[in-house]
């Protein structure tokens, strides 16, 4: 059984690779590669899997909370990815990117008896960006 | 090939194990365990899965599943305080995975009958913010 929980965070970025020219940049990234950058208000939905416990819940919700929002939310929410997080310096912060982001910040800090089973984003609501975390 | 249809049922709950205390029940649950109950509007998204039946071009006539999910879940949870009106969460605490877990117990019985399609998937959502998915992947 899988729970999912949705969560929002607002953050600003410029997708800019430094391997590539200037114009490469622009032609690639189009509006994206603004220099001052931009923002969007993001959704994170967050999937556990296992089975429920004598509560009858797969996961705590506040246990759940208090790991998304202290490992994620604060460390992304009003925030300029480019600038505020050292992850971000080298490399484009992309939505991709960002879920391996998340995948990662959520692996090493995870303390929940079920298993972190999926990420989805949601840059605006015209699009998604999926990930299944293998077992 | 898989079809899916929604249906919504606004019902009451509260979230606590008799045999723990007001403390446990507040920690466990937080302002879900509050004794008399609050409600939400649940939105179930049944999934079935089958091939399309060469003459009518169905996985499974729309309109039964409709009365099917009618029969099993809107009418007797619909407009009801689930710990009190609707068994087996007179004795089950009735947290969506639960909630979930009984509407596949449900509708699993009907289906089965059918031999060229089987239930894949059930999500309910409690909240636009918390589903639960039960099926046969997850």
């Amino acid at each position: 059984m899988r729970l999912t929980r949705r969560y929002r965070f607002a953050a600003s970025h410029r997708l800019h690779a430094d391997a590539l020219s200037e114009e490469e940049n622009r032609r690639l990234y189009g509006k994206c590669n603004n220099p001052y950058g931009h923002g969007h208000d993001y959704v994170l939905e967050v999937t556990v899997e296992g089975a429920p416990d004598p509560s009858g819940q797969i996961a705590h919700r506040a246990s759940l909370d208090e790991m998304v929002r202290g490992q994620v939310l604060s460390r992304l929410d009003h925030m300029n990815l480019n600038q505020d997080l050292g992850e971000f310096k080298t490399l484009v912060p992309t939505t991709e990117n960002l879920a391996s982001f998340i995948e990662r910040t959520l692996r090493e800090h995870w303390n929940l008896p079920a298993r972190l089973a999926r990420l989805r984003i949601s840059e605006t609501d015209r699009n998604a960006f999926e990930l299944e975390i293998a077992r | 090939m898989r079809i899916t249809r929604k249906a919504e049922f606004s019902a009451s709950h509260v979230c606590a194990n008799p045999a723990w205390s007001v403390e446990e029940n507040s920690k466990v649950y937080g302002q879900s365990a509050n004794p008399n109950g609050h409600g939400h509007n649940y939105v179930l998204e049944v999934t079935m899965e089958g091939d399309p039946d060469p003459v009518t071009g169905m996985v499974f006539d729309l309109r039964e599943l409709k009365e099917i999910l009618n029969q099993e879940v809107v009418e007797p949870m619909d407009h009801r305080f689930l710990n009190r009106e609707v068994p087996p969460f007179d004795r089950v605490v009735p947290t969506a995975e639960n909630i979930a877990a009984e509407i596949w117990r449900r509708l699993e019985g009907r289906i089965r009958r059918h031999q060229s399609v089987r239930l894949a998937n059930v999500r309910l959502y409690e909240t636009a913010d918390l589903y639960v998915d039960v099926g046969t992947e997850s």
